[in-house]
């Protein structure tokens, strides 16, 4: 078990590393480097040099790398290009924001969603299994950013309720800044939710059908207890895993709706950084991001051995 | 079937049986993949309205100049209202005459139907080229890594880790901005590379039961090259569940595709594309709904279309869920 642990926790440090790895060398493979990108063609040598030492683009590519592992390992990330505002700063501004977006995208997501497919397994083929089968449907179809066009059209323009613009930080209390990131969270939810609807629905009704559950019911067990007891905790291993690779959903719908919604998340850092070519600030948040991804998949990973054992013995299906 | 205890029981004699038993004694009818596929979505009436849009789409796309009501840079009226018309000059002759526009006009006065026919050229071009590099790659590397194992095969499964910390339009936007330009090859490369590995794995794993099978082992003895057991003898084999992973992708590109010239980072500004029709209309959402709301239902009804069409084509062909990734 501690050593099922360790290889997964040895695991998500490699693949960070690789990351890091390849955004290092993916910067200085761009044609013509990020000076001259960043400079453009009219720039004096003198310009480009200095600009150069400042990034330390001067040195040796193995001195570089060095750096920027320890530079990486020291959380010192440098600062932005265009204002010389500190990178961890601009990054500490936008978490907040894409971190509240993506609370209320996975809460209301899988809160709707898990019950949303028991309910659409027990009752297969009946209203209910329909009308959550097409909402489903809809959600895998829709792009979040249309989704959040939608949402503010109705509940902003049309029905005037709710701000449809800008980000309201916490400290200026719980209900506007609540009002000002549940579209936006509804409208990245949708998608994530229905993926997640749409496995607990398939992994329940595949469970259903184990001879075991006609033991159980052969046995006398109650209904519930079949369903919760007996069903429910196997089915539910997949759709952990769905829910926590889906993640990435949940971030990439940030990216867009952050721009529905104008409000300067990690998703506008990512985009405007890149649009300015300013690569500090880039670099940082493709590492933060994939940094997310992989440490709550690691955390996953372990969240499993707790509610299957047969994970923590059987070491070739981990 | 019916069993028949009534009346006519007893009434056969040594040797014979009622008609329906011997029928059922027969082998069961061979059918071929095709005869599957077709009869699976005609039986599934959701599937049968995704390949019905589907056709639809394909044929937009294939005769925009034709379909299309007015030039795809025409310009008439700026945010004129779904159904309602503009005067313009359209054929040239000096004559000003009513313009009808069924769906509007955008923030330049273009008319939407005529975008968004033009784009649904973008998304099919895009998903198809996308699909195309990814499948190509996808299994050439799959198909190598689960045949011959080794460092092929750890240098798959170390890309794969890498994908899973990359959410594909992370990549996308990664790419774009590091080949430094707008344009439909580096929007499909920067899709399509995401989508390699879904590929790559599920062939390796299919790869990986079918090398174990006794028709291969026949194949080696006879003394065929690894070559051709790879191209004639595992991969007709592994191909319907390639073919569902192709129909659940395109979606996917689509998606992917309207995401990144929404974010402005996909094809040049001034082509249509639904994804920055969208983007256009999303600053005069309190003004002209439509125009982000067309281009946004053109992409839900096509993708959706896609999903049902790929989901049916899953149960036509037998392949459990989990063994294609629908994400």
């Amino acid at each position: 078990m501690r050593q099922y642990i360790l290889k997964r926790v040895a695991h998500a440090v490699f693949i960070m590393w690789l990351v890091a790895t390849t955004v290092f060398f993916g910067l200085r493979a761009i044609p013509g480097g990020p000076v001259a990108t960043m400079l453009g063609q009219e720039a004096t040598p003198a310009a480009k040099r200095a600009l150069r030492e400042q990034l330390g683009l001067d040195q040796p590519w193995y001195v570089q790398y060095v750096d920027w592992m320890v530079d990486l390992a020291t959380f010192n990330f440098g600062q932005s290009l265009t204002n010389n505002q500190a990178v961890s700063d601009l990054v500490m501004q936008a978490a907040p924001r894409t971190l509240s977006i993506g609370i209320v995208a996975v809460v209301v997501g899988l809160s709707v969603a898990v019950p949303a497919g028991i309910v659409s397994a027990t009752r297969k083929r009946e209203p209910v299994d329909y009308v959550a089968t097409v909402v489903a449907f809809l959600g895998l179809s829709m792009p979040a950013f249309f989704v959040g066009i939608l949402l503010a059209l109705v509940f902003g323009v049309w029905l005037d309720l709710l701000p449809v613009f800008g980000y309201v930080p916490i400290s200026e209390g719980l209900v506007p800044w609540f009002e000002s990131i549940l579209l936006p969270g509804l409208a990245v939810g949708l998608p994530y939710g229905a993926v997640v609807m749409r496995m607990m629905r398939s992994s329940l009704l595949e469970v259903l059908d184990e001879p075991y559950m006609k033991t159980a019911l052969a046995k006398g067990v109650n209904s519930r207890v079949r369903l919760y007891k007996h069903a429910l905790q196997n089915a539910l291993i997949p759709v952990v895993t769905v829910a926590g690779i889906q993640l990435a959903l949940v971030l990439v719908g940030s990216v867009t709706v952050e721009l529905v919604f104008g409000i300067q998340g990690l998703g506008r850092l990512l985009v405007d950084s890149m649009l300015d070519r300013n690569y500090p600030v880039t670099q940082v948040v493709i590492l933060l991001v994939s940094a997310v991804l992989v440490f709550t998949n690691l955390a996953v990973d372990l969240a499993y051995t707790a509610i299957d054992p047969r994970i923590r013995y059987g070491s070739e299906s981990a | 079937m019916s069993t028949d205890f009534g009346e006519n029981r007893g009434t056969y004699g040594p040797g014979e049986m009622p008609a329906e038993y011997e029928q059922s004694e027969a082998v069961e009818e061979y059918k071929s993949t095709r005869q599957r596929l077709v009869e699976g979505v005609l039986r599934d009436k959701l599937a049968l309205f995704g390949a019905i849009v589907i056709v639809l789409f394909v044929l937009t796309a294939a005769l925009a100049p034709v379909i299309a009501p007015y030039g795809e840079e025409e310009t008439f009226g700026f945010m004129k209202e779904p159904g309602s018309s503009s005067q313009a000059d359209v054929d040239g002759d000096g004559q000003v005459e009513q313009v009808f526009h069924p769906l509007g006009t955008d923030s330049f006065g273009h008319d939407i139907l005529t975008r968004l026919i033009y784009g649904a050229r973008v998304s099919l071009l895009v998903a198809l080229a996308t699909l195309a590099l990814a499948f190509t790659l996808g299994t050439a590397i799959g198909i190598l890594a689960g045949y011959h194992g080794g460092w092929i095969d750890s240098l798959l499964m170390r890309y794969v880790d890498f994908q899973w910390a990359f959410p594909e339009l992370i990549l996308g936007v990664a790419i774009i901005a590091l080949s430094g330009g707008l344009g439909v090859v580096n929007v499909v490369i920067a899709i399509g590379i995401a989508y390699i590995d879904d590929f790559a794995r599920l062939i390796r794993g299919e790869v990986l039961s079918i090398r174990e099978e006794e028709y291969i082992m026949a194949a080696q003895t006879v003394g065929m090259s690894d070559r051709r057991i790879m191209i004639k003898e595992i991969l007709p084999n592994a191909v319907a569940p390639l073919i569902v992973q192709a129909t659940l992708m395109i979606p996917l590109a689509i998606l992917a595709e309207a995401g990144l010239s929404f974010l402005g980072l996909g094809v040049k500004p001034t082509t249509p594309t639904w994804g920055l029709l969208l983007s256009d209309g999303r600053q005069f959402i309190s003004e002209a709904w439509w125009i982000s709301v067309m281009p946004g239902l053109a992409i839900m009804l096509t993708v959706l279309a896609f999903n049902m069409f790929g989901d049916g084509l899953r149960d036509a062909f037998d392949i459990d869920e989990g063994e294609v990734e629908a994400r």
